[in-house]
């Protein structure tokens, strides 16, 4: 008998199946590095024992060219349904992205665009970055806007410790790339922090 | 990546997980052909085995595959292979050889959607019968099926355990999802999980019978090289491995490939079971498709119906007793699958008369949601 065999045969359950889970996506096309971005968010939650994390995404055709996307689930319970039913939070770096996902975010959820990309936003309550020129011009390179992303996220849904994030994208990045990537990881940070106190 | 590193939290793939599990099993030769969704299995041992010096191979085709990790089994080390349903069909006639030959072995079928080459990247559970029918003939098989990461490594030991104990060729039953899912998990310090390594003969080697028929069923297994004579032949053997024709001989051969299996019934099968003492329906569902159904019981139980879960971890030999005693006072039991309904006639075989059997099924390639599963149960309760 594995360890999981012991039936948790007690009647008396939480409220609500569904607390303390927060689901989001990270989508783009191809290349933009959203699947690397969740995977990093994951990663840098699983640091934190008080989380259950599971990251999934879409394969095949649907994942070259077209819209990419990768899920995660974070809850303080243990996650049974490992795919996300429906999104706190929703990051399209491009318009089809956006159009084609945006079904999938809760009512009130939250949506983060990259604002050069997608023009058409269909809600009011969404944050709009030019990640990907911002990646160029302050960073240098436009590879690294899922990391500024990343910074952004962190920092506005307040999940998961800057230190843990941080520790994360040191761990993963190329060598040589460290410093740049902290950089991008600290703009985000920032922004999200000045879009905040507005 | 994860290191021998005690309690360390780390993020890992269901098919990461199973290549871990198959190292800590001590497992040291994987001969494969890659194919999606199981590649990284493949990847994985690709990375690992060297360093722990066993030896990979990728070869021409799955029919080679299965064929080199009986070799490796017979001189002696823990194999394994990983493939998908196309690469799994074509396996069948040397995993039947491995029944024939008691080679022990370990065969990770990653599902996808069938059949044929039917639907490389998306779920299904459709070799659910494939797992136990696959080669001609009659034996008994053992299949196994994780529904997490975690248990994707341990099921693997498991899987490596059964084999070496029973002496059998074991399948790990897995599906894309699970393959490509990435959770956080603490790895399995060395010595937290039992590894059962095959018997040896200790006898004299003008005593050995390769094929010997023990008090509980099992043969010690010389190795190829260990200075024991035996021969090996998929015909019908007698305990030396020698082609029979004597009519003892043969039934003796069924039995112990049959009984060695189905006598230790109570220690090879695994369920896990939550909220079906009371239950007036049950839900049984394995794999991924498990998860979507305990997250509907546990949605049906806050609309105050009294659901439970029945989630056979071992899939062949199929739970019959464990789960007759969870039907025991339920009206109703929903078998959830990936395909047009499999494991739902085993069900029917083995429910009680007063609970009655429906079923949910899915062949599209897509998952099935707890809504899903939720809106069945309200249908049917």
């Amino acid at each position: 008998m594995t360890t999981m065999t012991n039936s948790k045969n007690n009647k008396k359950k939480k409220k609500d199946a569904n607390d303390g889970r927060f689901e989001l996506r990270i989508s783009g096309s191809g290349g933009q590095g959203a699947i690397l971005a969740a995977i990093l968010f994951a990663q840098a939650s699983g640091k934190n024992p008080k989380y259950n994390v599971v990251q999934t995404q879409s394969y095949g055709p649907e994942a070259r060219g077209g819209a990419s996307r990768a899920d995660v689930v974070i809850s303080t319970n243990e996650i049974y349904y490992p795919k996300t039913m429906k999104l706190d939070l929703l990051m399209a770096f491009t318009q089809e992205a956006c159009d084609k996902y945006f079904i999938d975010l809760k009512p009130g959820g939250l949506l983060i665009v990259d604002s050069n990309l997608v023009t058409k936003v269909p809600t009011k309550n969404s944050y709009g970055f030019p990640f990907v020129r911002m990646a160029r011009e302050q960073i240098g390179i436009a590879m690294v806007a899922n990391v500024i992303a990343l910074g952004v996220i962190v920092e506005l849904t307040g999940l998961i410790s800057h230190e843990d994030m941080k520790a994360v994208i040191m761990e993963r990045a190329p060598k040589g790339t460290e410093e740049k990537n902290l950089k991008a990881l600290n703009l985000g940070f920032d922004l999200a922090k000045k879009t905040k106190r507005k | 990546m994860p290191s021998s590193n005690t309690s360390a939290r780390v993020l890992m793939q269901g098919n990461e997980a199973c290549a871990h599990g198959a190292i800590y099993s001590g497992c040291r030769f994987f001969g494969g052909y890659p194919i999606t969704p199981s590649t990284e299995i493949a990847e994985g041992m690709a990375r690992m085995l060297p360093k722990y010096g066993g030896r990979f191979i990728q070869m021409e085709d799955e029919i080679g595959s299965m064929a080199a990790i009986i070799g490796a089994s017979a001189a002696g080390l823990k194999s394994m292979t990983a493939t998908s349903g196309p690469g799994y069909s074509l396996m069948q006639e040397n995993i039947g050889y491995a029944y024939m030959t008691e080679v022990p072995c370990v065969i990770v079928n990653v599902q996808r959607g069938g059949p044929s080459t039917g639907l490389p990247t998306k779920i299904g559970q459709a070799d659910t019968m494939q797992a136990r029918w696959g080669p001609h003939g009659d034996y008994n098989a053992i299949v196994v099926a994780p529904a997490s990461v975690r248990e994707c490594f341990e099921q693997t030991v498991k899987a490596f355990n059964f084999s070496e104990r029973f002496r059998t060729p074991v399948t790990l039953l897995g599906d894309e999802v699970l393959g490509h899912m990435r959770e956080v998990i603490t790895v399995p310090e060395e010595g937290e999980l039992e590894v059962i390594s095959r018997e040896k003969p200790d006898v004299p080697s003008e005593w050995y019978h390769h094929f010997e028929v023990t008090p509980n069923l099992v043969s010690p297994m010389a190795a190829v090289g260990d200075g024991y004579r035996y021969h090996m032949t998929g015909l019908t053997h007698d305990s030396e491995g020698f082609p029979t024709a004597k009519i003892s001989e043969i039934k003796r051969k069924l039995d112990k490939l049959y009984y060695k299996i189905s006598r230790f019934y109570d220690e090879i099968v695994q369920i896990d079971t939550e909220m079906t003492e009371d239950a007036s329906i049950c839900v049984l569902a394995y794999g991924t498709t498990a998860r979507a159904a305990r997250q509907a019981v546990h949605m049906a139980r806050e609309k105050r119906i009294r659901a439970g879960l029945i989630r056979p971890i071992t899939i062949w030999p199929f739970a019959d007793e464990h789960i007759r005693e969870h039907l025991a006072h339920a009206k109703k039991v929903l078998v959830v699958e990936l395909n047009m309904g499999q494991l739902v006639n085993e069900v029917r075989r083995i429910a009680p008369r007063h609970c009655k059997v429906e079923q949910l099924n899915r062949y599209d390639g897509e998952v099935l949601n707890p809504v899903d599963i939720f809106k069945k149960i309200l249908e049917v309760k």
